[in-house]
C-alpha cells in the first residue's frame, strides 16, 4: 500500500517536474507545452514510484521500458530523469540546442535511458508491443510501458500494434493514453472523433482502466492492476487536462504546440508569459 | 572471357540452373537461424511468396505474423531489434520499404537497430500482377537512408550468401529480390563479401566498364559475350552491394575502360546507375549509358516480355555499350 505520505512526495515532484518543463521550454524558444505539464503526475508516478528503474545504471537488463511514443511531450520526460538522477537538472536548459542530448524529440542513441526514438506519431504502441514481445520470448519478467496521446489514435500504425498486441496477449505490456482531448488544429472530437476509446480497445482484446490522470493513487492502483491481468494488455486511458497546473494554458489548444514566450497573447503579454506560468505554478499547487 | 577468380558455373549460358533470388532468401533465413538463436523472421501475410515459409516450418517459435500490415512489421521489429533480436522482415518492395518507409526511417535507421529489411518482387519482372506490384524505386528510397546497407544479389546462390551476411552485418540492411526464376550464375566458392564488387568477364582490352546488378548480371555477361565476338571487349562487375559502392574497384575499371554502361532492374534515376554516377562525377568523371527502367511504370506481362519492352534486353545492353564505346574519355 502507498502512504499518504508518498503520494505528498510524488506531488511534490510533480510541482517540481513542472516548474522545470516551463523554465527549459522558455530557455529552448520552442517545443510543446500543453502536453508536458499534462503528464508532469503521471511521469512522477512513473519515475518515483511505479518504474522498476536505476538512474545510474541506465541500461540495466531488468530495468521496465518506458517506452514514449508521442515524442513530443518529451520534455517531460527529461524534466522526470534530471529529478530522478539520471543526469544534472542544469542539463534541461539545452533542450532543443545544438549539441545537446537533449534533442527536440527523443533519440535513442543520444540520451541513456530514453529507450527509443520517436516523434513521428503512432509508431510507438508497435515497437513497445515488438519490445514486449521478444523479452517474452526469453521469459524476461519487466514490464514495458507505451505511453502515447489521444491524437495518434489517428494514425492506422497505432491500431495495428493494438490488434497485434491484442493477439499475442501481450500481458507484459501496459500503454497509457493521454487522454487530453486536444491536438493541433483543435479538439480532438472535432479534427477526427475519436470515442468511444475505451470500446474500442475493448474490442481489439485490451483490458482498460480508466483514470484521472492527475490523481496519482489512480494511477498507481491502475498499473497493479495491469500487472495482475493474465490475458490481456492493458490500457490505461488517463483524462489530463493540457496545461494541468497553470491555468492561463489549461484546455486551451493553442498551447499544444508553443513554448512560454512565443503562444497566444490575448492573455498574456510574450515576454511575461515565463514568469507568470511560474507564478501561476506555484499558487494553484496541483 | 569469364574471369575465372568469379568460380562461376560452367553452364551459365547454355543450360544455367534456375531459381529465384527470393529461394535463396528461404534458404539463407534458414542457415542463419540455425546459427544464431537472435533470428526472428516476421511476415506481412505472405510467407509463402516472401519463402520466409521455410523458416516458419524450421523455427515456428521465431516466426512472427504481423497480418497485412507493413507498418506494424517494421515498428515490432524495431522494438525487437531494440531488445536483441535480429529481424528480418519480409513483404513486396512496393508495400516494405515502399509503404513503410517512415516507420523505417524513424524507428529503425534513426533509432539505429538491426532490423534487414527484405522487398520481394522487385523489377518488372513480378510479370502479370502489373505495376502496383512491380518495385522499380526501392533501391532509391533505401539508399538515401543513412545507416542502411543495401544488397540486390544477383541469383539464388548469392541470395543466400547474403542473408547469411546481413544476419552477422550488426546494422540496418536492405536486401531486394525477385520473383521469377532466373539463371544461377555463382557457384558456393564465388566470393561474397558486402560492400566487395566482383569481376565476372574480363577482355583483355576492354572499352567498356559495365556494372550490373540483380539478376539481369546474366543479360550484361550474354552481351558481353556477344560483343566479344565482335571485338568489344569489356569487363563485367557484378554490383550486389549498391551501399556503401565498392568505390576502389570502380574507380580501377572505369579508369582502364573509360567509358561505363550500368545495369539495373530500377528506375534509372537514384539507383546503381546514378550511385555509380554520384561516385564517379567526384573521382573520374566519365561517359556513362544507363540500362533500366526510364521514368515509366510497369505493367502486366510475361517476364521477358517485359524486360525487352523496358529496354533491359541482351540487346539494348549490347547498344548502350556501343554508344558508350563510342563516347570513351582520353
Amino acid at each position: 500500500m502507498i502512504t499518504d505520505k508518498q503520494i505528498k512526495d510524488i506531488e511534490k515532484k510533480a510541482l517540481a517536474i513542472r516548474r522545470t518543463v516551463i523554465e527549459m521550454l522558455a530557455e529552448a524558444k520552442s517545443g510543446h507545452t500543453a502536453g508536458p505539464l499534462g503528464m508532469a503526475d503521471i511521469f512522477a508516478a512513473l519515475y518515483f514510484h511505479v518504474l522498476r528503474h536505476d538512474p545510474k545504471h541506465p541500461d540495466w537488463d531488468e530495468r521496465d521500458r518506458l517506452m514514449l511514443s508521442n515524442g513530443h511531450i518529451t520534455p517531460v520526460r527529461y524534466a522526470a530523469m534530471a529529478h530522478a538522477g539520471y543526469f544534472p537538472l542544469s542539463e534541461c536548459l539545452t533542450l532543443r540546442k545544438f549539441g545537446s542530448r537533449l534533442q527536440g524529440h527523443p533519440e535513442r542513441e543520444r540520451l541513456p535511458g530514453i529507450e527509443t526514438t520517436s516523434g513521428p506519431l503512432g509508431s510507438g504502441l508497435s515497437q513497445a508491443s515488438g519490445y514486449a514481445y521478444a523479452a517474452r520470448m526469453d521469459g524476461k519478467t519487466f514490464r514495458v510501458f507505451c505511453l502515447m496521446s489521444d491524437g495518434e489514435q489517428e494514425e492506422g500504425n497505432t491500431w495495428e500494434g493494438a490488434m497485434f498486441a491484442g493477439k499475442y496477449r501481450l500481458t507484459n505490456l501496459t500503454a497509457v493514453m493521454d487522454r487530453n482531448n486536444i491536438q493541433i488544429d483543435g479538439n480532438t472530437e472535432d479534427v477526427m472523433p475519436l470515442e468511444p476509446l475505451a470500446d474500442k480497445y475493448r474490442a481489439f482484446n485490451w483490458h482498460v482502466i480508466e483514470i484521472g490522470g492527475h490523481n496519482i493513487t489512480e494511477f498507481i492502483d491502475a498499473c497493479d492492476e495491469a500487472k495482475s491481468i493474465k490475458e490481456k494488455p492493458t490500457l490505461i486511458l488517463a483524462h489530463t487536462t493540457p496545461g494541468k497546473g497553470v491555468p492561463s494554458i489549461e484546455n486551451d489548444y493553442r498551447w499544444h504546440g508553443n513554448p512560454p514566450g512565443k503562444g497566444p497573447t490575448d492573455k498574456i503579454p510574450a515576454d511575461k508569459q515565463k514568469e507568470t506560468f511560474l507564478k501561476e505554478l506555484e499558487e494553484t499547487k496541483v | 572471357m569469364i574471369y575465372p577468380d568469379a568460380k562461376l558455373a560452367s553452364n551459365i549460358f547454355e543450360k544455367p540452373d534456375m531459381a529465384s533470388t527470393r529461394e535463396g532468401f528461404g534458404k539463407g533465413a534458414v542457415e542463419a537461424g540455425k546459427e544464431d538463436v537472435r533470428i526472428v523472421v516476421l511476415s506481412a501475410d505472405l510467407a509463402e511468396s516472401t519463402q520466409a515459409h521455410h523458416f516458419q516450418k524450421a523455427f515456428p517459435e521465431r516466426f512472427i505474423q504481423v497480418g497485412v500490415a507493413e507498418q506494424n512489421m517494421a515498428t515490432v521489429a524495431a522494438g525487437m531489434a531494440n531488445y536483441g533480436k535480429i529481424p528480418f522482415i519480409t513483404s513486396y518492395a512496393t508495400f516494405s520499404p515502399g509503404r513503410n518507409w517512415e516507420q523505417i526511417r524513424t524507428t529503425i535507421a534513426i533509432n539505429n537497430v538491426p532490423v534487414i529489411v527484405c522487398g520481394m518482387h522487385a523489377g518488372v519482372s513480378v510479370g502479370p500482377d502489373g505495376a502496383t506490384h512491380q518495385a522499380l524505386e526501392d533501391m532509391a528510397l533505401m539508399r538515401a537512408l543513412p545507416r542502411f546497407t543495401v544488397i540486390s544479389p544477383c541469383d539464388s546462390e548469392e541470395g543466400r550468401k547474403a542473408t547469411l551476411a546481413a544476419a552477422k552485418l550488426g546494422n540496418p540492411v536492405y536486401m531486394r529480390f525477385g520473383r521469377e526464376k532466373t539463371p544461377i550464375m555463382t557457384t558456393r566458392e564465388t566470393p561474397f563479401e558486402i560492400g566487395k564488387a566482383n569481376v565476372l568477364w574480363k577482355s583483355s582490352e576492354p572499352k567498356v566498364a559495365v556494372f550490373a546488378t540483380g539478376p539481369l548480371v546474366h543479360n550484361a555477361l550474354l552481351a558481353a559475350r556477344e560483343l566479344e565476338k565482335e571485338s568489344v571487349g569489356v569487363t563485367v562487375i557484378n554490383v550486389h552491394t549498391i551501399k556503401p559502392l565498392d568505390e576502389e574497384i570502380i574507380l580501377a575499371v572505369a579508369r582502364e575502360a573509360r567509358a561505363v554502361v550500368t545495369v539495373e532492374e530500377h528506375q534509372v534515376a537514384g539507383g546503381l546507375g546514378s550511385a555509380i554516377a554520384e561516385f564517379l562525377a567526384r573521382e573520374l568523371p566519365t561517359p556513362m549509358e544507363f540500362v533500366g527502367v526510364h521514368d515509366q511504370f510497369g505493367q502486366s506481362g510475361e517476364p521477358k516480355q517485359l524486360i525487352e519492352h523496358y529496354g533491359m534486353g541482351v540487346s539494348h545492353i549490347v547498344a548502350a555499350v556501343k554508344k558508350a564505346a563510342g563516347r570513351r574519355s582520353t
